[in-house]
């Protein structure tokens, strides 16, 4: 057992766990921040995609551990006073999900996209930047539409 | 994934101490993008990880007139934007930028990569290709002793590898065909014509080897520096891959085309 301390959504947390646990393992069922989900659990769906030290990941790998010290931020902290990040309110107007299962993951790698290459966001580089995002229900065409809306809200 | 005790290294010394103090099995953890999936699936199960991935002497990129040196805990996103490679080997930052997804490329490192000499990975054929050096915290390794077949390189157990260092081109090209899925290269050909005027062709994911030269294209390329200059050479399917992905047959012709398609990339 190790004592793992960070901050996450702004908040210093810390937490025994295993050794073994997983950054997604330790969001979701010792601080109970939900909206980060497992989906393939083999690095390739996104669904677990986080924020650590301002840059994307995969929660599902990397160890809880490994992020000692670090500043993680989770969908959860995306919204402010009550008012949605406007990558949430682009993919709520937009229609951007149907069951919404990869949305988080969807949102915390475009909030990353924009931060790295800029507000005006062409189709192809999003399709291209969502290579480790996978959706099964939509066919992706309003995922690229709210991500390019929300980037120009950004 | 099994248990396991999980260390973090300081500097290369304690890395060494903690690795040899390892109860059962040790492995270093660089960017985990390989070796954690393994061992949730328990393909891998080491008592001890030491992770080295926070190891200042690991870190940083120098680029100078000859040489781009690069970090072992460097991950692919500061390869892939960092402009100073990009200005003296352009390959290099492009074939960065193109392994995995986004999000893999935040964690996972040069170092991690070649350690692991995934047949598939894609920084091999930059090494084998530009005739790179690899420093280890014991000795240094030219690229031809470093690889020794599928998932195993030169590397003792518990070596390190520090900094990796590319010579500058005069030009070179990476090129891919990805797996639609995984990223990962169904055949990947990184050419190379060198300021000395030799050639170099690295080629990873196809070959049944792993990454190999292909010595019949360097010397049709010396002869003649152009896509056509490839159009006799036969790669001979009995020394490719053959899995789920792509038959034998059809790696040795994707090698060809990434090949002339690299060659032309460099016009």
């Amino acid at each position: 057992m190790t004592t793992v301390s960070m901050k996450v959504n702004g908040k210093e947390v810390s937490a025994d766990v295993e050794d073994r646990t997983l950054l997604v393992q330790l969001l979701r069922e010792n601080l109970r921040l939900t909206g980060t989900h497992v989906g393939c659990d083999t690095s390739q769906c996104g669904c677990c995609v986080v924020h650590v030290d301002g840059k994307a990941i995969k929660s599902c790998t990397m160890l809880a551990a490994e992020a000692e010290g670090a500043d993680v931020v989770t969908i959860e902290g995306l919204a402010k006073d009550g008012e949605l990040h406007p990558m949430q309110a682009a993919f709520h107007e937009n229609h951007g999900l149907q069951c919404g299962y990869c949305t988080p993951g969807m949102i915390m790698t475009a909030v990353d996209m924009v931060r790295r290459l800029g507000n005006s966001l062409d189709e192809a580089t999003v399709r291209h930047e969502l290579e480790g995002n996978l959706c099964r229900c939509t066919g992706y065409h309003n995922i690229v539409k709210s991500i390019q809306a929300g980037a120009a809200k950004m | 994934m099994y248990e396991t005790n999980f260390h973090r290294a300081g500097d290369l010394a304690e890395a060494s101490r903690l690795f040899a103090a390892a109860k059962d099995e040790a492995r270093y953890l660089a960017g985990g993008q390989t070796l954690i999936p393994t061992m949730k699936q328990r393909l891998a199960a080491p008592s001890d990880l030491v992770s080295i991935s926070q190891i200042a002497e690991l870190k940083g990129i120098s680029v100078g007139s000859e040489m781009v040196t690069i970090g072992a805990a460097v991950t692919h996103a500061e390869v892939a934007t960092s402009n100073e490679v990009k200005g003296a080997i352009a390959a290099l930052s492009d074939l960065a930028d193109r392994i995995g997804d986004p999000a893999v490329r935040h964690r996972g490192t040069i170092g991690g990569s070649l350690a692991n000499n995934d047949p598939a990975a894609d920084y091999p054929a930059a090494v084998l290709g530009l005739g790179a050096t690899v420093h280890t915290d014991k000795r240094t390794l030219a690229a031809e002793d470093f690889f020794t077949g599928l998932f195993s390189t030169a590397l003792e157990d518990d070596e390190i590898i520090t900094k990796v260092a590319f010579p500058v081109p005069e030009k070179a090209a990476y090129m891919k065909f990805a797996n639609p899925a995984s990223r990962y290269a169904m055949a990947g050909v990184l050419v190379a014509r060198m300021k000395d005027g030799s050639v170099r062709v690295g080629v990873t994911g196809a070959g049944q080897g792993g990454v190999f030269r292909a010595t019949d294209m360097e010397k049709a390329l010396s002869a003649s520096w152009s896509p056509d200059a490839l159009a006799d050479i036969v790669v001979d399917p009995a020394e490719m891959l053959s899995d789920l992905h792509g038959s034998a047959d059809y790696r040795a012709n994707l090698v060809k085309v990434m090949a002339k398609r690299a060659v032309q990339a460099t016009a």
